[in-house]
Parts: structure tokens; C-alpha cells; sequence
């Protein structure tokens, strides 16, 4: 509809934005949920960058002395039943969970999105040997992928990161073949032809960037996701094992035993695992919303 | 009125003639200071901005425009089909036979949507549902505003499909829209808006998807119903050929508001406002099929765009681009009054610059 | 097929060597009915189509959807590969040659799109995007790139100012003068212009052909003007070419067409358009019938089936062009 074109063309005539700052003010009045949820993503990042400095206790450091002891002036979150600082784990575990985060999701990016984007510029048998690998990778059950990975291999912050990336790599390549598929097709691409450009710089430079909006949102959904499964792996053993604080191995831990007694073991883990996943949904969500109709004609 | 030299007195004459007479019978749709606006982030985009019209009985009257100047808005008001949010009916009324429009209810509105008022659209494909039979897609609009047995609905729907001329009606009946060619789907719009022979039919560039000789298949048809079930017709459109060849009455829009209304012939013939100028002598002439020398040269340009419609200059929202504009049309906005009998433009300098009577 | 006649009356302008001779063109599309191979169908997109291009001219080429044209154009510049026939651009084959072979011919012939809003990168600068040709080709690099890119800007309308924003901040007539100074930035002799003011408003058109005749003018192009708007090809063709399913059927200069059209189909074509005078109302009736489909072609004369002069020879022989007055060429048994 022509009203739509034109408050598209308004948004920037009316807006006045000369600077950076003025454009990210204007995004987040805009997108106040999307603004919450970056908020809450920076302090998490800001937290696991500078965990060391923040935490008042060695995340590790036992003391049978202050064994479930209560939140108040000593342990602020309280400590659990080796004494240890609640509130020093979850700043430490902040780490892990970034590390896991970030690191499963540019592990599947660098395998999945060459996959996605050679499979579906060139098609023909590539694509259809490819997909069928896919779809394979896509059948393996994410616990039993990490139960194999952690009885054959050991349990690692390395071999969770991989477990995690494995499913990642079906739905970054699913998502990076579509937008390909329909990309190569667009006059933009015909022309970069008739210039005489190879089929692999237009796969690179002309493909490429186009697919990485709706790659971005995804993978910003994926990120608390990715969360939510190493909390997951770890809970059943199966993550990142001791001496790393993970926010999951803190629940499990605790949930059976200490659920009565001690339930700041419990609510504080609980409460950081869903803030980041939910912090990750909201900004998911307003990406999408805003990068939407600029894809839109 | 002026005649082109070697033609006799025209259907174009005979046109305005009618349309004279019609419009002194009651009309069969009012249309009073309509305001259609979009409240977006960025502010009220004034979609359509005051538009009145009448239209009679069994009139054709074209609403000629660019993209953006609020015609399609236009047509989707009097349908009360606006999607709100983001858009509203802010102003105005719309009377059909006398009904007030903006005052019914959603239930009376979906009433009146198919049997006194319909639409037809650009796209035939994506108007029709893919999945389900032609047959059952025009029983539909039957079903819902007429009571019939299940036999007279099948004979009715055949009925209507050989008034749209569709070969074989019996068994395209029991087709889905993509084994039917464009051509036939949008007749297959035409028969759904016609089922119930309603007394205002709106067409939204009906024929804008389709190739050249299917569109002069279905303009002809259009006519031909019009005259036969005496339904009135809006014809959206940007084409000014499709104009002249079937309206009877022009309205030229722009930037969601009237910049002149005429009957066909005195409008080709004397266009008053500079838009309309503009947008005559910037067609291609094709001059060899009127008997005059191959065109050639320069077409007359427009120079400039449509302003966003949230941010109208203060004046005439012409001004910006019109070659006749001085500062009291920068800072105010033209009457919308009668140049010549029947002839309406909001222009501070209407007609040609030497005023001599031809384009 | 050749038609030696066509090629003959190439270049109306006195120039010898025509800037394109296309022989005999064919692209045919198999339906794929089944994996493993096996006889499928064909979709006749471009049936044997032939002509010719002069320095400084403009072919029209004129049909309705599914007559091909389009892939005409795309094929003479290998964007699809042709099936058969051949294509000589200044006297060179370039119809099998390697994507490396092609590269110098990519700097004789460009294109330009109809849909301005997809025929652009939306990622890159418009400076960018209008610069890619000169880097690819090494014609300019850094500084001179940005001032010949400049420099086309000036050319088309635009402002030097907006060469650093994106597409999305232009309308479409904006974006359609950037699709022309791309064209235009390896200085082609010939630009295949794929229906290129069919999306725009009509008093942009106006604009965007204005542009056009310039240029001609200005620096001696010729175009392959592809279009259904018979009003705009009257305007901008010196000759015009008409196609049917695959076909051409009548190829003359502009006034000979619209005024003594030699084929049934162009007389029908030119009945259809809606004159924009009030005065002069056509009272023939329209074409019957809907235009076959392409996997299908009629017998014969494609047009038979809606051809209201058809005699019975025309359902069994395929006419062939042939001269009916000079530079008028018309593939019609009555004529």
C-alpha cells in the first residue's frame, strides 16, 4: 500500500537523526521492549567481562564455616552448602553461560552459513546431498549428542559448546539457504552478472550480507536458547562440570535438597538464567519488528 | 467543446450529455468532505483529506490519480475496509441510497458489502482463494445475501458465468483459480461482485495486471454489464486512456485531495488545473494512431514528486512542482470551485498559460 | 531459419556494422516431470528469433506476457544461456563463449530492470553500487572511481550529494536513474531496457524516458526496448519488433506499424490500446480468448486460434517473415 511507502520514507525525513546516539534514542523510544532487553544484555555482558572485579568471594573458594548461610551483610545472596558465595557464582557462572552462548552460536554460524549459502546459490546435486546431511545433523537429539560427547570425551566447557552448536547448524543453514533461494533470483543479482562479476563473488558479497538480517534475529533467539541448554546439560551432569560456577549445575544441585531450606540456592540461579533468556527473546523480538519492513518494499 | 476536425459529434459528447442529465436524478452515492488518515509513528499521513462526490444511478465515473494520492484510500472508505489501526475515518459522511454509512454497525456494514456496494481488485490471483472451486467462491456471495436452494444457486452461478462471457460455464464452475488465465480471473472477480447486482460497483485498477488485449476484453465487459444491470461504476485507475474510453465523469486526485472534476470530454479537451496538464502532455501521444506524424521530442516532464503526506506544504501541495506556481500559491491553498459549467478545479492559475482553448 | 532480408536493413542509421545481429535465438525450458531424466516437456520461451540492432537505434519489442521478450533480452546477454541460434555483438560471436571470454563483451551490452526496488542492492551504496562496474572491469580505482561515478550521477539526474545513501532513501523513479548510471558506467554500445518505466507513476516516466532519448543522443547507445506499453515504444522506437509465443511476427520501422500494420495480431494489439481521447472511441470488438500457454503452442501459426482471418492452411504451416514492403516484415500466410 502507498501509505506504507511513504511513512517508511517519513520515518527517516522526520526523524532528524545526525548522530549515532540520536539513533540508538530513537530506536529505543521506539522499541521500548527490544530496549529493555539489549539493557538487560549488556549489564549480562558487562557482568561476565568484569566478574573478577565484582565478585567479593573466589566463586570456588569453600568454607564449611558459612554453609547455607542466609542472604545478609556477608553473602549477599547467601551461600550454599559448601559455603561457597551465591552471589559470586552467578556473577562467575555469568561467564560461563556467556562463553557457552556466544561460543555455540559462532561455531554454528561458521559451519552453518556457508552450508545455507553455497547449498542454495549453486543448488543443483551440492544442495541435495547437503540438505540431506542436515537433515541428519538435525535428527541427532541434543541430550543424546551430549551424553555420547560427555562419556566419550569427558565433560568440558569445550565439548558443551560443541553439543550445543550441532542442532544450531540446521536452522542457521535452513534459514541462510531460504533467504539465498529467494535472493539469487532478484534483479540485484542479475545486474551484478551482466557487470561480469564470478558466481562466487556474488555469492560472497551480493548473497551474503542480504541473508544476515533475518540470520541476526535468529540468532539472537538462539542465544538465550542456548542458555537454556547448557542450564539443561549441566543440571543432568552432562555441561560444564565442577570447578565452573554454571547457573544449571547451581540448580541442580540444590533444587532436590535445599528447595525448603535454603531456597535462595534455587530462586537467585533460577532468576539469572531467565532474565538473560528473557532479555535475549525481547531484543529477538524488536530486531525482528524492525528490521521487518525495511526488507519489505 | 472542442471536436477534433475530421470526427463527428462523439460518444465523448454524447457522454457528457448523459452524465448531465444522470446527475440531476437523486444520486445512488454521496460522499461528503471524507477524511481517511494513518496515524503512524511518524505522524497523521492524511490519506484522503476532504473529498466530496456524488455519483448517480448507472453513472461510470473514473478517479484518475498517482500513486499516493489516496484513490485506492478512496475506494477502500466507501467499503469500510480501512485497517484500523493504523487508519481511521476521521471525517465526513458516505451516504449509499441514502443510508448513512459511517453510522452502521459491523454487522450491517458486512450486509451491505457484496449486495448494494462491491469491489473488484488489481490482482485476480490473490483475490480468489486458491483452494477452493470458482463454483463455491461466487455461491458464497450468493449464500450469504440471498436465501436459494442448493440447485437455483448452481444455475445462478453459471448464470453469472456466462454474463461475464466465460466459455463453458458448467465446468470452469468446478475450477480452482490457477487453471483459469488472468483474463478469466478477474471476470471471475467481476461475476463474485456482480452476483448480487449491487448498486455501486467499485473497480481498483481492474485491469492494471493484464495484458493489453485482455484488458480492452474486460473494460468492454465492465461497460456492457453496466449498461445491461444499470450499476454504477468507480473506476480507479491511473491510466488516462482507460479514462477516456470509458468514464463518463473524471475526478483528478492528488495528495489525498480533488484537484479537478469533469465530465470525460471537457476534461481531455480543456484540462484547468496544472496537474492535470502536466499529466496529459507528459503521456506519450501516440500521435500515428490519432493521424498525426510520428511523435517525437522531449515528453513534458513533472519534475519533482508527490510530497509525503504527513508533511503537506501549507499551500497548494502542487506548488512545489508546478511551473505556474507564485507565492499565493505557496501560502494558500486554492478553492475548490467551478471554473466552467460542470467544470470544477482548485487552481490559482487554471488552464492553458496563453488561454487559448486546446492542450 | 536465418532471414537474411531482416539483417539486411540493419542500421537505418547508414552505419555499416550492425552493434547486434541475433540469428535464429531459441530458449527452450524443460518442465521437469520426472528425477531420473526422461523425455519432459519444453516451454518455447524464444522460438527462432531474429534481428538486428544499429549503432544509435532503438528496437522496440513489443508482446504480451508469455511472448518471450524477456528472455529475449536476457539471453542476448548470456544472463540465460540460448538453446540454439546465435548472437554477434560489432561482428563478434559471443554466443558460447566462457564466463572469461565474456567478460570485455560485458562492457558492449547492460541492462536495465523494471522493478526499481529490487534491482538494487539494498545493502550497498548507491555510490558503491554505480562504482562496482569500474572496479570489476579495473577501469578506475579510489578517487577517479568516485569522480567518474560523480560524473554519471550528473549524467542522470541525481545528486552528487546522495551518492553515500542507501537505496531505500530514493522513490522509484530515483532508483531507476541509479539502475541507468550503473548501465551506463562501462560505457555499452547497446542497453537492454527490460520494460523499464512499466513501475513507475506516469509523470516519472516521462522523466525516466526523457532520460533515455537523451542519452541516445548524447552518446550514440542503441537500445533493446522491451515493453507492453505500446505508447512508450511509439514514443522512444525508430523500429519496432512484435513477438507472439516465442515468436516475432512483424517487424518494421515505428510509422509502418501504427500505421499499416501487416499482421492480424499487431492490428489487434494496436485496437487494444485505450487512446487517451474521448473523442476517438474504437468500435472494433477486442481479441477473443486468452493467450495460449507456451508449453502448448498452437499448430502452425501460434495466432490461429484467435486470429479472426485464419483460413486452414494457417493451422498446419508455420509462416515465416517475409518482406511485404520494404523494411516491413511480416510471418502471415494472408499477407
Amino acid at each position: 500500500m502507498t501509505t506504507v511507502e511513504h511513512s517508511a520514507d517519513l520515518a527517516k525525513a522526520g526523524a532528524n537523526i545526525t548522530t549515532r546516539w540520536q539513533g540508538a534514542m530513537f530506536l529505543a523510544r521506539h522499541y521500548p521492549l527490544g530496549a529493555a532487553g539489549a539493557i538487560i544484555l549488556i549489564i549480562f555482558v558487562l557482568t561476565a567481562i568484569f566478574a573478577g572485579s565484582l565478585s567479593p568471594f573466589d566463586p570456588t573458594l569453600t568454607n564449611s564455616g558459612a554453609s547455607l548461610a542466609r542472604p545478609g551483610s556477608a553473602h549477599w545472596l547467601g551461600a550454599d552448602f559448601m559455603g561457597r558465595d551465591v552471589f559470586s557464582r552467578i556473577v562467575g557462572g555469568s561467564q560461563i553461560s556467556l562463553a557457552v552462548g556466544l561460543g555455540s552460536i559462532v561455531l554454528g554460524c561458521l559451519v552453518g552459513v556457508p552450508i545455507g549459502l553455497l547449498s542454495g546459490y549453486f543448488g543443483g546435486w551440492l544442495d541435495l546431498i547437503v540438505q540431506r546431511v542436515i537433515d541428519m545433523m538435525q535428527s541427532l537429539p541434543l541430550l543424546v549428542t551430549a551424553l555420547v560427547m560427555a562419556a566419550a570425551l569427558g565433560p568440558s566447557l569445550r565439548n558443551t559448546i560443541i553439543a550445543i552448536a550441532i542442532p544450531l547448524v540446521p536452522s542457521i543453514s535452513r534459514i541462510v539457504r531460504s533467504n539465498t533461494l529467494a535472493l539469487k533470483e532478484m534483479p540485484f543479482i542479475e545486474a551484478a552478472r551482466a557487470i561480469g562479476l564470478s558466481e562466487t563473488w556474488i555469492a560472497i558479497r551480493h548473497v551474503l550480507p542480504n541473508t544476515l538480517a533475518p540470520l541476526i534475529v535468529l540468532v539472537t533467539a538462539q542465544f538465550g536458547s542456548a542458555i537454556l541448554v547448557e542450564a539443561s546439560l549441566s543440571f543432568l551432569g552432562l555441561g560444564v562440570p565442577e570447578p565452573y560456577p554454571s547457573w544449571g549445575r547451581m540448580l541442580s544441585e540444590s533444587a532436590a535438597e535445599y528447595m525448603r531450606a535454603a531456597p535462595w540456592l534455587v530462586v537467585f540461579p533460577g532468576l539469572a538464567i531467565s532474565l538473560v533468556v528473557f532479555g535475549a527473546n525481547l531484543l529477538g523480538d524488536a530486531l525482528r519488528d524492525m528490521l521487518d519492513p525495511r526488507l519489505r518494499r | 467543446m472542442r471536436l477534433q476536425p475530421d470526427q463527428q459529434t462523439g460518444p465523448g459528447d454524447r457522454a457528457a450529455g448523459e452524465a448531465l442529465s444522470l446527475s440531476r436524478a437523486a444520486p445512488v452515492l454521496e460522499v461528503n468532505a471524507l477524511k481517511t488518515y494513518f496515524f503512524t509513528r511518524s505522524g497523521a499521513v492524511k490519506a484522503v483529506d476532504g473529498v466530496s462526490f456524488a455519483l448517480a444511478r448507472g453513472e461510470t465515473l473514473a478517479i484518475v490519480g498517482e500513486s499516493g494520492c489516496g484513490k485506492s484510500v478512496t475506494a477502500l472508505s466507501l467499503m469500510r475496509l480501512i485497517p484500523d489501526p493504523p487508519g481511521r475515518i476521521v471525517g465526513g459522511s458516505i451516504r449509499l441510497d441514502n443510508v448513512d454509512i459511517l453510522s452502521l454497525d459491523d454487522d450491517e456494514m458486512r450486509a451491505m458489502r457484496g449486495r448494494d456496494i462491491s469491489m473488484i481488485f488489481q490482482e485476480p490471483m490473490t483475490s480468489l482463494n486458491p483452494v477452493m472451486t470458482i463454483g463455491r467462491q461466487i455461491g458464497e456471495v450468493l449464500k450469504l445475501h440471498q436465501t436459494l436452494t442448493n440447485s437455483e444457486l448452481r444455475k445462478k452461478v453459471v448464470a453469472l458465468l456466462s454474463l461475464v462471457r466465460i466459455p463453458e460455464p458448467a465446468q470452469r464452475a468446478r475450477e480452482y483459480p490457477h487453471q483459469l488465465s488472468g483474463g478469466m480471473r478477474q471476470r471471475v472477480m467481476i461475476a463474485i461482485a456482480l452476483a448480487c447486482n449491487p448498486k455501486v460497483l467499485i473497480a481498483d485498477e481492474p485491469t492494471t495486471a493484464l495484458d493489453v488485449t485482455v484488458q480492452a476484453q474486460i473494460l468492454e465487459l465492465i461497460v456492457d454489464l453496466q449498461k445491461k444491470l444499470g450499476t454504477a461504476v468507480i473506476l480507479i485507475t491511473h491510466d488516462l486512456g482507460l479514462v477516456a474510453q470509458t468514464a463518463q465523469r473524471v475526478i483528478v486526485m492528488y495528495a489525498g485531495r480533488k484537484v479537478e472534476e469533469a465530465a470525460v470530454g471537457a476534461l481531455f479537451a480543456g484540462p484547468q488545473h496544472q496537474y492535470t496538464r502536466g499529466l496529459m502532455a507528459s503521456l506519450p501521444r501516440l500521435g500515428l494512431l490519432r493521424g498525426e506524424t510520428a511523435s517525437t521530442g522531449r515528453l513534458q516532464e513533472i519534475p519533482g514528486m508527490v510530497p509525503p503526506l504527513t508533511n503537506l506544504p501549507a499551500g497548494c501541495a502542487f506548488a512545489p512542482r508546478c511551473p505556474r506556481a507564485d507565492e499565493r500559491c505557496a501560502a494558500e491553498n486554492p478553492p475548490y470551485e467551478e471554473k466552467t459549467a460542470g467544470h470544477w478545479a482548485a487552481c490559482w492559475h487554471p488552464g492553458p498559460s496563453n488561454g487559448r482553448g486546446h492542450d | 531459419m536465418t532471414d537474411a532480408l531482416v539483417h539486411a536493413q540493419a542500421g537505418d542509421s547508414g552505419i555499416a556494422e550492425p552493434v547486434l545481429v541475433v540469428d535464429a535465438l531459441k530458449k527452450h525450458f524443460p518442465v521437469k516431470r520426472r528425477f531420473f531424466g526422461g523425455a519432459s516437456e519444453q516451454v518455447r520461451a524464444v522460438d527462432g528469433v531474429s534481428f538486428s540492432i544499429g549503432e544509435g537505434e532503438t528496437l522496440g519489442l513489443v508482446g504480451e506476457s508469455g511472448c518471450g521478450k524477456s528472455t529475449v533480452g536476457r539471453a542476448i546477454l548470456r544472463l540465460i544461456e540460448p538453446t540454439a541460434g546465435s548472437i554477434r555483438v560489432a561482428g563478434h560471436d559471443i554466443t558460447r563463449l566462457s564466463n572469461r571470454a565474456m567478460r570485455p563483451f560485458r562492457r558492449e551490452l547492460q541492462i536495465i530492470f523494471q522493478d526499481p526496488f529490487s534491482s538494487l542492492n539494498p545493502r550497498m551504496t548507491v555510490g558503491d553500487i554505480v562504482g562496482e562496474p569500474l572496479h570489476t572491469h579495473h577501469l578506475a580505482n579510489g578517487k577517479a572511481c568516485q569522480a567518474r561515478v560523480a560524473q554519471l550521477f550528473d549524467r542522470v539526474g541525481l545528486s552528487r550529494a546522495q551518492m553515500n545513501n542507501y537505496p531505500h532513501q530514493f522513490s522509484g523513479g530515483q532508483r531507476q536513474r541509479i539502475g541507468i548510471a550503473r548501465a551506463l558506467a562501462l560505457n555499452p554500445r547497446l542497453i537492454v531496457c527490460d520494460e523499464p518505466v512499466s513501475a513507475l507513476d506516469v509523470s516519472i516516466q516521462a522523466q525516466v524516458i526523457n532520460l533515455l532519448m537523451d542519452l541516445q543522443r548524447d552518446l550514440g547507445l542503441s537500445y533493446l526496448f522491451i515493453s507492453h506499453n505500446l505508447a512508450v515504444v511509439e514514443h522512444i522506437s525508430h523500429r519496432i519488433a512484435v513477438m507472439y509465443l516465442g515468436r516475432i511476427v512483424e517487424t518494421a520501422d515505428k510509422a509502418t506499424i501504427f500505421t499499416r500494420p501487416g499482421h492480424p495480431y499487431t492490428e489487434a494489439l494496436l485496437s487494444a490500446i485505450p487512446v487517451p481521447d474521448p473523442t476517438i472511441r474504437d468500435t472494433r470488438p477486442a481479441l477473443q480468448g486468452d493467450v495460449p500457454s507456451p508449453v502448448h503452442p498452437p499448430s502452425g501459426c501460434h495466432f490461429h486460434t484467435r486470429c479472426p482471418y485464419a483460413v486452414a492452411r494457417c493451422k498446419v504451416d508455420t509462416p515465416l517473415l517475409h518482406e511485404i514492403a520494404p523494411g516491413q516484415h511480416v510471418a502471415c500466410h494472408l499477407r
